[in-house]
Parts: C-alpha cells; sequence; structure tokens
C-alpha cells in the first residue's frame, strides 16, 4: 500500500514551502536570538531542498551546485552571526532580541 | 632690454618684500633710501625699454608681449600674466618710476622722524609696483590686480596716519567710493569677455570692429564707470578731497600724478571699443569731463586749505583729461597726463615743503610771505603756478592747447567750458601763491599753537619761523621744475616732425583728425588771454586787494554736494542698507536655514521607522515579498 505511493516533486516543494513558513513565522514571534538564528536557517535548507527537487526534477546538475554554494556561505555566515551572539550574551545573559536595538534611530 | 620688462614692477615688489622682512631693521632714512633706489633702478630699466623700442618699427611696437606664466585657466578663460610693451605703457612707466623716483626721495625728508617711517616705504614700494602692474599688463585681469593694489595702498596711504579720525574716516571714503568704479570695471571685464571671449588688450581692441555698436559702448561706457571712480570724476570725485589726510609725498605721488589718471589710461587704451561705440557714448565722456573741470575749479576758488585747492585742481585738471578722450583727442589726453603729472607732483611737493616747513600749517590764511623764508620752494612753485595757468612756455600751456583745440571740434560749448576753466585755474592758483608767499606774514600768532600739529610727527626744527626743507625734498623740487618748464617739448605743434608724442603714441592710439588745425594760434592767445585774465584778476583782489574776495560759502562747500550726498548715504540710504541686511538676514538666509531646517524635522520623523528592533524588519521584509508576490502574481499574471 505504501509502496504504491511514489513521491512526486510536488512533495518536496510542499515540504520546502512548509518549513520555510515555520522560518519565517519563528524569525518573526521567537525573540531569542539563538532560535532567531536556527530558523534562518531553517529557511535556508528550505530552499537547498527545492534547488536540489527542482534539479532533479529538470535533469539539469545546476541546481545542485547552488546548492553547495549555500551551504558553504551559510556555514561562514554561522559563524560571524554565532560569534556574535555569543559576544552579545556574554554581555547580556538572556537578551532577548527587542533587548538589542542600539541601532534604532 | 625688452626681455626684462617684468624688471619694471619686480624692482618695488622686490623693494616691498625686503622692507617688510628688514624694514624696522633698516630704519629711518637707510629704508627710505632703498626705497627709492628701486624705483630709480626701475625707472633706468624703462629707458632702456624706451629705447629698445624706438629702435624697432612702428608696427611692431604695439605687439611686444611678454608673458610670464599662464594665470588663469579655466574653461575658455585664458589668462596669462603677461606684461605689453607699446609706446603707451611705457610712457606711462617712464613718468610713474621717474616722478615715483622724485617722490620717493622727496618723502625721505619729508616722513623723517616719523615712527612709522620704514612702513610708510613699504606702502610706496607696493604701490609703485600695482601702478607698474596696472599700466604693464597685457589684459584686464592684470591691470585690475593694478587697479586694486593701487586702491588697497591708497587706502592705507591716506590713513597712514589713522590716529586721526580724519584720516581713518577719509581712507574708508577713498576705498568705498573706488567700489563702485570698480564694479563698472568688471562689467566692462565680464562684457569684453563675453563679447570677444578674452581678456587681451591685444584680442578685444582688435575685434573692437566686429564687436556691435551697443556692445561696444557697454564696454566704453562701463569702463567709464571704472574710471570715474579712480579717476574722480563726478559724481565720483568725491574722495579725492578729503584723501589729502594723508602724507603730502602721498597726495603727490598716488592722488596727482599716478593713480588717479589709471582712468584716463584705461580709456585710452581701451580707445578702439570707444571708436566703434555709439556717439553718444564719447559725448558723455566729454562731458561728464567739462562738468567735472569746471565744477572742481569753482569749488577750488574758494578752499583755504593749502592741498585743498590742489586736490580741487586735480579733480578739474582729470576733467579735462576725460574731455580730451571723449573728444577723440587720446594723445591730447595723455600729453596733459604727463605735464600734469610734472606740474602737479610740483606744486604739491612744494605745498609739502611749505607744510613742512611751516611745522605742519595747512591753512593758507595763516601763510604769507613764505618766499624769504623758502627761496627755493617759492621759485620752484612759480613754476609750477605759471604752467599749470597755462603761460606759454610752460609745459601746461602746450597740453591743456591741444585738449581746447579737441574739445572745440566735438563742440563750441565743451570749449567754452574748458576756457572758463582754464580762466578760474589760473585765477585760484595765483591767489593760492599769493596767500601762500606774498602778502604780510601771518604765521606770528599761528605758531602759539604749533603744539597742536607735532602729534603726528616729530619736526626736526623747533624755532617758530618757516625754513628751507632738506635737500632731499628740494632736489625733487628743483627737477620737477625743470621738467614742469620744458615738458612741452615732447609735442610742440608747429610741425609734424614736433608732434614726438604724437607719433610716438600714434600705432596705438591712432591720428585724431581736426579740423581747427588753421585755429591753432587765435586759439592759444585766446587761452594765453585767458590764464592771463584769471592772474590779473587774482593779483587785483589778493595782492593789491583793489577788489574784495568773492568766497561763497556754497563754493568752500563743493556746491554742497558731498554734504548731499553724505545726508543721503547717512539718512535714506542707510534705511535701504538696513533694509537689504534686513532681507539678507530674513529672507536670504531664511530660505537658505528653512531648508535646512525642513529637512532636520523631515528627517527627525522618518527616522523613527528604523526602530532597531530585528523582528519588525523581518516583519518588514515578509510584508513586501507577499506583496511583491501579489503584484507578480495577480497583476502582471505570472504562474
Amino acid at each position: 500500500m505504501l509502496a504504491d505511493i511514489v513521491p512526486t516533486t510536488t512533495w518536496y516543494l510542499v515540504l520546502a514551502a512548509v518549513l520555510f513558513s515555520i522560518g519565517v513565522v519563528g524569525v518573526l514571534v521567537r525573540r531569542n536570538p539563538l532560535v532567531l538564528f536556527m530558523c534562518i536557517e531553517l529557511m535556508l535548507n528550505a530552499v537547498n531542498l527545492t534547488f536540489v527537487a527542482m534539479a532533479r526534477k529538470l535533469g539539469d546538475i545546476g541546481g545542485q551546485t547552488t546548492v553547495f554554494f549555500v551551504m558553504v556561505v551559510a556555514a561562514a555566515e554561522v559563524v560571524v552571526g554565532l560569534g556574535i551572539i555569543v559576544s552579545i550574551l556574554r554581555r547580556k545573559p538572556n537578551a532577548t532580541t527587542d533587548d538589542l536595538a542600539e541601532l534604532k534611530g | 632690454m625688452l626681455d626684462v620688462v617684468w624688471l619694471i614692477p619686480a624692482l618695488p615688489l622686490f623693494g616691498f618684500l625686503v622692507i617688510l622682512l628688514f624694514g624696522r631693521k633698516l630704519g629711518d632714512p637707510v629704508a627710505g633710501y632703498f626705497a627709492t633706489a628701486m624705483v630709480a633702478v626701475s625707472f633706468v630699466i624703462t629707458s632702456g625699454v624706451f629705447v629698445d623700442l624706438m629702435s624697432l618699427d612702428a608696427s611692431a611696437r604695439t605687439q611686444q608681449v611678454k608673458r610670464l606664466f599662464s594665470w588663469v585657466a579655466v574653461g575658455g578663460l585664458k589668462v596669462d600674466l603677461a606684461f605689453l610693451t607699446d609706446p603707451l605703457s611705457i610712457t606711462m612707466c617712464l613718468f610713474v618710476t621717474g616722478i615715483g623716483a622724485l617722490i620717493h626721495l622727496y618723502a625721505v625728508g619729508y616722513m623723517h622722524g616719523d615712527n612709522r617711517f620704514s612702513k610708510f616705504f613699504l606702502y610706496l614700494n607696493l604701490f609703485a609696483f600695482s601702478m607698474l602692474m596696472l599700466v604693464l599688463g597685457s589684459n584686464m585681469l592684470v591691470t585690475f590686480l593694478g587697479w586694486e593694489g593701487v586702491g588697497t595702498c591708497s587706502y592705507l596711504l591716506i590713513s597712514f596716519w589713522h590716529e586721526k579720525d580724519s584720516a581713518a574716516t577719509a581712507g574708508k571714503k577713498a576705498f568705498v567710493t573706488n567700489r563702485v568704479g570698480d564694479w563698472g570695471f568688471m562689467m566692462a571685464m565680464f562684457f569684453a569677455f563675453w563679447a570677444v571671449g578674452s581678456l587681451d588688450y591685444l584680442h578685444i581692441n582688435g575685434a573692437a570692429g566686429s564687436l556691435s555698436k551697443s556692445t561696444a559702448t557697454a564696454i566704453a561706457l562701463f569702463a567709464f564707470v571704472g574710471a570715474c571712480g579712480k579717476s574722480a570724476q563726478l559724481p565720483l570725485y568725491l574722495w579725492l578731497p578729503d584723501a589729502m589726510e594723508g602724507p603730502t609725498p602721498v597726495s603727490a605721488l598716488i592722488h596727482a600724478a599716478t593713480m588717479v589718471t589709471a582712468g584716463v589710461y584705461l580709456m585710452c587704451r581701451m580707445s578702439p571699443v570707444l571708436n566703434v561705440a555709439s556717439s553718444y557714448a564719447p559725448t558723455v565722456i566729454a562731458i561728464v569731463g567739462a562738468a567735472t573741470a569746471l565744477f572742481a575749479a569753482t569749488v577750488a576758488v574758494s578752499q583755504n586749505d593749502i592741498k585743498k585747492v590742489l586736490a580741487y585742481s586735480t579733480v578739474s585738471q582729470l576733467g579735462y583729461m576725460f574731455l580730451a578722450v571723449g573728444s577723440g583727442a587720446y594723445t591730447a589726453a595723455i600729453f596733459h597726463m604727463v605735464t600734469h603729472a610734472f606740474f602737479k607732483a610740483l606744486l604739491f611737493l612744494g605745498s609739502g615743503s611749505v607744510i613742512h616747513g611751516m611745522h605742519h600749517e595747512q591753512d593758507m590764511r595763516k601763510m604769507g610771505a613764505l618766499r624769504k623764508w623758502m627761496p627755493i620752494t617759492f621759485g620752484t612753485f612759480i613754476v609750477g603756478w605759471l604752467a599749470i595757468a597755462g603761460v606759454p612756455p610752460f609745459s601746461g600751456f602746450w597740453s591743456k592747447d591741444d585738449i581746447l583745440l579737441a574739445a572745440w571740434d566735438k563742440s563750441p560749448a565743451l570749449w567754452a567750458v574748458g576756457l572758463v576753466t582754464a580762466l578760474l585755474t589760473a585765477f585760484y592758483m595765483t591767489r593760492q601763491v599769493i596767500m601762500v608767499f606774498y602778502g604780510e606774514a601771518r604765521w606770528h600768532d599761528a605758531h602759539e599753537e604749533h603744539g597742536a600739529h607735532g602729534d603726528y610727527e616729530e619736526s626736526n626744527v623747533h624755532d617758530s619761523a618757516p625754513h628751507e626743507s632738506p635737500w632731499m625734498m628740494v632736489f625733487p623740487l628743483v627737477a620737477l621744475a625743470v621738467l614742469s618748464f620744458a615738458g612741452g617739448v615732447i609735442n610742440l605743434p608747429f610741425k609734424a616732425s614736433t608732434e614726438r608724442l604724437a607719433t610716438w603714441l600714434e600705432p596705438v592710439l591712432g591720428v585724431h583728425e581736426t579740423t581747427t588745425a588753421k585755429l591753432k594760434l587765435p586759439f592759444a592767445l585766446l587761452a594765453v588771454a585767458m590764464g592771463l585774465l584769471g592772474i590779473a584778476v587774482a593779483y587785483a583782489v589778493y595782492y593789491f586787494k583793489r577788489v574784495k574776495p568773492f568766497e561763497p560759502a556754497i563754493l568752500a562747500d563743493a556746491w554742497h554736494y558731498d554734504r548731499t550726498v553724505s545726508a543721503f548715504m547717512g539718512g535714506p540710504g542707510r534705511k535701504a542698507f538696513d533694509g537689504v541686511a534686513w532681507a539678507d538676514a530674513h529672507l536670504i538666509d531664511g530660505a537658505v536655514n528653512g531648508a535646512g531646517t525642513t529637512v532636520q524635522a523631515t528627517a527627525g520623523q522618518v527616522r523613527k521607522v528604523q526602530s532597531g528592533n530585528i523582528r519588525n524588519y523581518a516583519a518588514a521584509i515578509a510584508v513586501g515579498v507577499v506583496l511583491l508576490l501579489t503584484w507578480f502574481i495577480i497583476v502582471r499574471g505570472i504562474l
């Protein structure tokens, strides 16, 4: 029964959309900087999933290549971002993003 | 020598720099002799250049441009610091440096003991430099540099004794009045550049023929406004009589011989433009000149200050020069400029010698009988007097006669004004000579209050009798007396070969066609008769005292002109300026500040959008993405 079900590209796209939406909502409603960060990662990976799915469907290696680039950039971004977050939290333990409004005009 | 023409202004500049750095150390009188030497060497070089220029062909004499460096190069405007050596500029240079050197020497004696002795020569050398830049400049901008330079030096030297309120005020007055003229000069420059695309005299004068009548008129008349300011013509003459507050060598050098002739020089320099201007332009110039000549002569008749008489006389003689310019007789204007420089410098220096000898008394009513005490001053002053009164064969007769002939050609009315002025000139100069040198000595009482006059200069002789001046003051007097006597030989009207100045200047100024050649002799006799009549009347009034002097207060007060202008400027004028200042502070500054405040206030509101809250930004991005997608999907129909 289950074996009859053949996953199509649409499934992957729907999954990616769901993941992306979770990420967006997370960024909008959560205040913990770390969670915020994870949500961004979630969105990035949702996009990655779209790329891979479409690459498979269209038979184009370009999509998969792009994913590698995204992952590399994301890794670099995590290094910088986590560094910033750690130093912020050291200075202001339990700070939420709402507390970090020093750059307001 | 033509290649070293730059040395002519450079030497006084060098003198200026040396005195600026070491003036105090050089002190009295070395700084004075040094400054004199600089101008004297400059005169020697000018003479060399003059000889070289003579050896060239007449046609090549006008094309000698010595370019030093490119001064201003902006887009189409290219201005070089360059010197134009031609008969006109060298003629000017010769008498500027020659008379300048004599007056420098004179000032060594006159300023002796002044506690700012070296500073005086600092300014004097700077003036010589500026004046030479003015006459040698090959384009209007270099001339303007000199023009402003002499104006500044004039200001500095008029108010040299600035502890005196009147001197400080007179300096300011001269400066401000000259600004009006400078505006005219600048307008002329702008018009010339707009029409010709160059400020070079050779270009402007070369293109004069292709200028439209109205453009040429505009250039000529604006240049004339500038000339009116610098050369003290109506209605801008006001500053010159007040300028007599300066030390007497300054009056002689700047306010009689050189700077005030700059306006006449400018008009002659631009004469090709004036020639193509509408016919009313020269007429305006001639009328202003004649009016000024007559006006100032009437005022000079009832002045009691020895220098004020000469000041108004200078204004009057400058009027003659503009009458000549307006009549198209540029050579006559230059001729009179040269002879006037001789005899007016002589008269001023003579009056300075009198003032020096009288321990700084300037009121002629307190002089008299000085011929016994100051024989050399007296003798030279007599020469100057006869020259300005137009008695042949003294130099003034020849040049004044030239101008009257040209004026007759222009209009008999102008000639008549000139003739009456000649009579008045002879009259007031005779009056001055009699009041100062003849009659009974009236200075005994005056010296009771001598102390009041010695505040600004230490006098080296303290007995109360007048005394003859030292050699360095007497020598220039004698030299200038010789020139005033014989200066006419440069342009005798007998035949073409004796009109040396006219031939010499012809490549630059052209030939002035006259229809009055046959009238020369009767006109000359008439002019001499008028001069002698003036002298005779003055003798009857002031020497023999047959007639009561006629010196109405309105003449002593210069027809209330100065007073009226002051009242107007102090009253309604002052209010208008206050209004302008108010408009500037409130309307113009208001607009500028208003723009700034508006931007600031708007920005203050707009910056609140930057909350600094990351989730707000994220929400804005999300909403934006949704809106964009909606746009693409629904409106553009993509997908």
